[in-house]
């Protein structure tokens, strides 16, 4: 099992390595670094001052070069010019380039400074986060209670009516992607003009004038029922599908099992079957969709967050990536990727771990 | 002109898609008629779910080939006084020729909604099949010899499609749809890269099956290279060879009015959407086609072509590939679902598309600034989306429970 372990982990630290120098490879081809020349110095610099200002500040060095930089295995670049003037990437607005360090990358624990935000990568970063995290949170406890009922009930009676009806409900919820769902459920709860809002106000149902906030941009200081239901259900919605189509499928694979009959024709109660005999067997394979269903949900993060204006990490994707904001893009990769892995080793060892019909030697 | 009532609205849009309901009805009428020889295609018409997601797609593709019939206005033109107006609003300053309403309203820039949809729909139908094919093409072509030969090939193949499939779909979609990349010119290398495998492919088939009889391999491998060798210019390359060679004979500054761009042309920012949409499809499409040749190459018909002396890629493409058939169909009909979220997730973030684009998702995008106060331009391309998506879902699955039955 460890040597299983060990192995999984190489081999994810060398698609890292992988994954992240074709990120930097992206964003630092030679448009986007004149584009963010041209941000950062002058709009109307000429193509030579364009050269010489990527020059002092290291842009220029060979790719690989610029990579070990960012990584920290190789001292970073410091540039004096003809004026005196001392440049490095490791400088800050409030350390200058001759006393900064010689080492500032990924492993000394520094992702750069945005270009955009004005500040350190990482802090931006954690404070996103943390907001996606909440996020993540209540979607995770929405979606995975929802998928799992409606797999199970579906799947112990396969091939009867309340079978087909979930079944082709979670059909319906893989078509509805969450910019889809999020117009709906604004159109049918979040609107003053249609769907259900004007007949509860008019009754006297609810306070507002909708049920619940087209926007999430309060929920950042304050979580409430109104402002995060619509973004949380958007995100559950698109999820839960797939997970429950998996759930119905290894259900009903348990419930034709030869144990299950013989629980039967001992005379066991039908909900004693489900609950103590199959449901155990059954939940192996959807863990493992689980688990891989969270990198998923990264691009509805991103859709939703843009959608209900919830500034959290996919937010900062967008605008780092719309701002050409080098550092901050390259730091919400590495952590994009870095949970995508975890996620997938997770999955991996817990399958294995969890089903003993699994040797992994 | 009078503003039409909800009821109105409904009868004019059915009566605007007449051409498809009598499409649908000549298809079902000969599907249903001749259902007991067309087999798995006509087994779907014993199956309610399968044929409910027939209906459903039948319609979005006869909605996409006869747009021009069903539209009602230019679904780029900008009419004045009809800015966000609700559906059903007369059109201001019409003429006799003119459709007389905004069945569907207008939007924010006094465009017609309706028409944008049906618009989009082509737009939409025009790339997904397509560029699942091709995502199918280059995981086929991949995925069949990792499976079946197995050791270094294998390894290599599968470590970049995990690379790739660790790759957050949206991350590389902003990374690699952005104007700056097309200055590159990488998309055209990474084209000029994909686009020959489909080629290779077929190059493949004819050479293992008619390698002992040169004339008709010759003919058919010449055919291929002459049609996809054309494609493959003007796709990728943007080098039409009738541009080419027109351009030899009388300059490039004549203008032409027939195929002004040659017959094959792609706009690069549609290209680069193509790529990218293929690009995230075909490590799955590989994983699916690696995991069934492993599968399927220990069954007695392989060895006996093993033992026949038939070569690798006979026994792969001719042996192997047709009996894989079922579950890539299904799985097909699922990817293009798939392929059209990721094209509307493209136009949600106004990635590559222009911005007044009629396509799905730009539509929505541009809808759902405004969308708690109009609700009526974002929400009929949602619908059509998740109608579409959800036809081909329930084709897929009406096609995998009749293929279990046999």
């Amino acid at each position: 099992m460890l040597q299983f372990i060990l192995k999984r982990i190489c081999v994810m630290l060398i698609t890292a390595a992988c994954l992240t120098f074709i990120v930097f490879f992206l964003t630092n081809l030679f448009p986007n670094l004149e584009k963010l020349a041209k941000n950062q110095g002058n709009i109307r610099m000429t193509d030579d001052a364009v050269i010489s200002w990527l020059d002092k500040r290291g842009y220029s060095q060979n790719i690989f070069k610029k990579y070990g930089e960012w990584l920290g295995v190789l001292p970073s670049l410091k540039v004096v010019d003809d004026k005196g003037q001392a440049y490095s990437r490791c400088s800050r607005p409030s350390i200058p380039a001759s006393e900064a360090s010689d080492f500032c990358g990924l492993l000394q624990g520094n992702m750069g400074f945005s270009s955009v935000f004005k500040d350190e990568v990482s802090a931006i970063i954690s404070k996103r986060l943390s907001l996606t995290a909440y996020l993540m949170m209540a979607v995770l406890s929405v979606m995975i209670p929802m998928a799992l009922a409606v797999g199970v009930i579906s799947g112990m009676r396969e091939g009867s009516r309340t079978d087909r009806t979930l079944s082709t409900f979670s059909i319906a919820t893989t078509a509805t992607p969450e910019y889809v769902s999020g117009v709906i459920f604004i159109v049918i709860f979040a609107s003053s003009k249609t769907g259900l809002s004007p007949f509860f106000a008019e009754w006297g149902w609810i306070d507002g004038r909708t049920i619940v906030k087209g926007s999430a941009a309060s929920a950042m200081d304050n979580i409430t029922f109104r402002n995060f239901a619509l973004p949380v259900m958007a995100l559950a919605l698109y999820g839960m599908g797939y997970i429950a189509r998996m759930t119905r499928a290894s259900m009903a694979e348990v419930m034709t099992a030869q144990y299950i009959r013989t629980a039967r024709l001992k005379g066991v109660k039908f909900s004693t079957i489900v609950f103590k005999h199959a449901l155990r067997n059954a939940l192996i394979a959807p863990f493992t969709v689980i688990m891989l269903q969270i990198p998923w949900l990264l691009t509805g993060v991103v859709i939703v967050e843009t959608m209900f204006n919830y500034k959290g990490f996919g937010w900062s994707l967008v605008q780092a990536a719309d701002n050409n904001d080098i550092q901050l893009l390259l730091g919400i990769s590495v952590i994009a990727v870095f949970v995508v892995l975890v996620t997938q080793l997770i999955s991996d060892i817990g399958y294995a771990f969890l089903n003993p019909r699994i040797r992994v030697s | 002109m009078e503003p039409l009532t909800s009821f109105n609205i409904f009868t004019n849009i059915v009566s605007q898609f007449w051409v498809v309901w009598l499409g649908i009805i000549l298809v079902f009428l000969i599907s249903i008629r001749t259902k007991r020889s067309t087999g798995l295609y006509g087994k779907l018409f014993d199956s309610p779910i399968g044929m409910t997601g027939f209906v459903l797609v039948l319609f979005w593709v006869l909605t996409a080939l006869f747009a021009d019939l069903i539209m009602t206005h230019n679904p780029l033109d900008q009419v004045s006084g009809m800015k966000n107006k609700v559906p059903g609003t007369p059109l201001r300053g019409a003429t006799e020729n003119d459709y007389q309403w905004y069945l569907l309203g207008g939007d924010h820039l006094a465009r017609d909604v309706f028409s944008r949809v049906i618009a989009g729909s082509r737009i939409v139908l025009k790339i997904a099949p397509l560029a699942t094919l091709f995502a199918f093409m280059v995981g086929i072509t991949l995925g069949l010899p990792a499976g079946y030969f197995g050791k270094k090939i294998d390894t290599t193949l599968s470590f970049l499609a995990n690379l790739i499939l660790a790759f957050p779909v949206i991350l590389l979609f902003y990374l690699l749809v952005t104007p700056e990349i097309i200055e590159t010119g990488l998309p055209k290398y990474l084209a000029g890269v994909m686009f020959l495998i489909p080629i290779l492919f077929m190059l493949l088939l004819w050479q293992s099956r008619f390698h002992i009889r040169p004339k008709v391999r010759n003919k058919f491998m010449l055919w291929t290279l002459l049609v996809g060798g054309w494609i493959y210019l003007g796709a990728a390359f943007n080098a039409d060879p009738l541009v080419i060679i027109r351009n030899l004979f009388y300059g490039p500054e004549v203008e032409w009015s027939l195929f002004p761009k040659g017959l094959v042309y792609m706009q690069p920012n549609i290209l680069i959407v193509f790529v990218s949409v293929v690009f995230v499809n075909s490590p799955t499409v590989f994983r699916i086609v690696r995991g069934m040749t492993m599968d399927i190459q220990t069954r007695d018909y392989v060895a006996a072509a093993q033992t026949r002396g038939e070569t690798p890629w006979y026994i792969m493409l001719w042996e192997i590939l047709p009996n894989a058939r079922g579950p890539l169909i299904v799985d097909f009909c699922l990817r293009i679902g798939y392929t059209i979220i990721l094209l509307g997730t493209l136009g949600f973030f106004g990635l590559g598309l222009e911005s007044e684009s009629p396509d799905w998702g730009t539509t929505i995008n541009s809808g759902r600034k405004l969308l708690s106060i109009y609700t009526h331009p974002a929400l009929p391309p949602a619908l059509s989306l998740m109608s579409l998506v959800l036809g081909l879902n329930l084709l897929a699955d009406g096609l995998r429970e009749q293929s279990l039955k046999d």
